[in-house]
């Protein structure tokens, strides 16, 4: 290709795509093959198209979440391990018309801050929850998580999960859509482009519920671990499409809107 | 006209909260802080843009404040002993993050469940730092009902001044007992300070970030070193303390709260026995009036600590004084409280 070709298609170029306004050109510190780098840059595109970068208050605590802070240009609260949605409460009731949104691993929502979830759920809070399910405990080296799957292999389970000393796989979302309080739940993944729309989606929406007063909303994403999971990025893919879905099956659970 | 209002230390301390533009509280019901959770579910709704909510756990109440503390609303949340035990993890976040708060401890007997009479064995846990970490939070120990309010009142302006979380540390008798309380004026909004570090949407400035969290060593030690120069500052201005007959006593007794309440009259049972007393009370338990107790000490042989507990701010009464000084310890455990005349009985073994 010369170089003049280059300039002349410069000058009618439009961009189609770049990094989303809320976000910053700090470069992401996620493992290769996590998809913690596409769910952030979702919600990152969500707050643009909803013109609401200067309304929102993001809190995210602990484990791979943390660094969420960094990544984007929004006020930014770090909580306690598990307590998000308690946090995430404070915040709206101090400022009900501001946006706020919780974004939170498994062991966080499904674990040790299982109580503040229900609670925030059942009271209809009107915020919107990000729960990345990737099945175990990333950042701390792979332990067990209330949703790693029967027979998975982890550094607290060695020889695979067994229902018998530790439980099954939790259906956080499916529990929660007993309840009467929230407005809308889902489970998305993001592991090819039908896939990111609907999750791109399901973000939007989540927001938007909250915008309009409707309340809770939960969104689940499921997110490969490759480095955890001792696969490469593809065949973590694959290990979604394969595994964890027939568990953890997509779409939407509830939408009350 | 003056309000004066005959009220539990319980509403005393929740309406004086309102008062200081407290509109955002969280709590779980606990025995003998009920009557404060109860008040607030009356009034804060009646205040403008007050929040009460009820939260599902202490750990979702302290959090709940976490929160509302981030966002720049004065904000608070009581309980009693186990539930404050609860709150701890909260409590060093709330400090970690440099956020101002008031919790409120309204103490029962402990360890564990222990029961629901009046004990002030919570007094390590406030003072030394209650959960992980280097921290310290203001704490102040009224001993009337009175006092009660305006502490409560004042706090507020003292978590905001240094942001950091301030603990009213009462007992089950204070938070029960009923006295005439002349409630302060509701504080202008105006008067409370701006929060430009809040979380309140990033409108017109870059994003502000509320954590307690920092990579590598020397970025935390930066944080820690910064938080302990304020605490530095707290223990040069806000140091408050009693001292009742402190003018040539035979002995001095150093009491908190509602013991000190007691050893008022304990001073006068002695005076017709032809003894004099002193007390000094420490108003902020931290920071400790450590100065003022060594200069105290120079006049008396014996400085008797009066505590229920089995002996947690003695500790800091023989650090503050002088090395040649008597330091005998008398407390009541679980729950029981001493008389004027108990504590008699015991000054009369050093004096």
């Amino acid at each position: 290709m010369s170089d003049k070709v280059t300039s002349v298609k410069k000058k009618d170029m439009t961009k189609v795509v770049g990094r989303p306004d809320s976000m910053n050109d700090t470069q992401f510190s996620y493992c290769p093959g996590c998809h913690h780098g596409i769910i952030n840059r979702l919600i990152g595109e969500a707050i643009d198209e909803l013109g609401i970068q200067e309304e929102t208050i993001g809190t995210a605590p602990v484990g791979c979440s943390v660094f969420l802070y960094k990544w984007f240009d929004i006020d930014v609260v770090q909580p306690p391990h598990g307590r998000v949605s308690a946090v995430a409460t404070g915040i709206k009731r101090a400022k009900p018309k501001k946006t706020v949104f919780a974004y939170q691993g498994d062991g966080d929502f499904a674990s040790i801050g299982t109580n503040n979830s229900v609670h925030a759920a059942n009271r209809g809070e009107n915020i919107t929850v990000f729960f990345i399910n990737n099945t175990l405990y990333g950042m701390t080296g792979g332990e067990m998580a209330p949703t790693t799957l029967i027979g998975q292999k982890t550094t607290t389970t060695p020889g695979g999960r067994k229902a018998k000393d530790f439980g099954y796989p939790i259906k956080m979302s499916e529990m929660l859509a007993r309840l009467d309080g929230p407005t809308y739940i889902t489970r998305q993944a993001v592991y090819d482009v039908p896939r990111i729309k609907s999750a791109k989606r399901a973000i939007v929406k989540g927001f938007k519920n909250q915008i309009e007063e409707k309340g809770y909303s939960l969104i689940e994403i499921l997110s490969a671990c490759p480095i955890n999971w001792g696969l490469d990025p593809v065949e973590a893919v694959e290990r979604i499409k394969s595994e964890v879905e027939t568990v953890y099956p997509l779409g939407d659970i509830i939408d009350r809107g | 006209m003056v309000d004066k209002q005959l009220m539990r230390g319980n509403e005393a301390i929740a309406e004086s909260a309102i008062r200081a533009g407290c509109r955002n509280y969280f709590a779980y019901p606990i025995t003998p802080q009920a009557e404060l959770l109860q008040w607030m579910a009356v009034h804060m709704p009646e205040a403008e843009g007050g929040t009460f909510l009820q939260a599902e756990s202490e750990i979702g109440a302290i959090n709940m404040v976490y929160g509302a503390a981030s966002a720049g609303e004065r904000t608070m949340t009581s309980s009693s002993s186990p539930g404050v035990s609860l709150k701890q993890e909260g409590i060093s976040y709330l400090a970690g993050a440099d956020l101002p708060a008031v919790v409120v401890n309204i103490m029962r007997g402990g360890p564990g469940l222990g029961n629901i009479q009046p004990a002030q064995g919570d007094y390590f846990q406030a003072t030394k730092g209650g959960g992980h970490g280097d921290y310290r939070i203001i704490t102040l120990a009224p001993s009337t009902v009175p006092e009660a309010s305006r502490l409560t009142y004042d706090a507020f302006d003292l978590a905001d001044a240094y942001r950091t979380p301030v603990m009213i540390l009462a007992d089950g008798m204070i938070g029960q007992m009923m006295e005439p309380v002349e409630l302060p004026e509701r504080k202008p909004p105006e008067e409370i300070p701006p929060k430009p570090w809040a979380t309140t949407g990033a409108k017109g400035r870059e994003g502000n970030v509320i954590k307690s969290f920092a990579l590598g060593g020397e970025n935390l030690k930066a944080m820690n070193v910064a938080r302990f120069e304020r605490y530095e500052k707290i223990e040069e201005k806000e140091v408050r303390y009693e001292e009742v007959n402190t003018d040539n006593p035979d002995i001095i007794l150093a009491a908190f709260g509602t013991v000190a309440r007691i050893v008022k009259s304990t001073i006068r049972l002695a005076e017709e026995e032809g003894l004099e007393i002193g007390l000094f009370r420490p108003v902020t338990v931290w920071p400790f009036p450590a100065a003022r107790l060594n200069e105290l000490s120079a006049e008396v042989d014996t400085v008797l600590t009066v505590e229920m507990n089995a002996g947690q701010m003695v500790e800091d009464v023989k650090l503050a004084v002088r090395p040649e000084t008597e330091t005998p310890f008398y407390g009541e455990v679980g729950g029981v409280v001493p008389t004027p005349g108990n504590i008699l009985e015991e000054v009369k073994k050093y004096v």
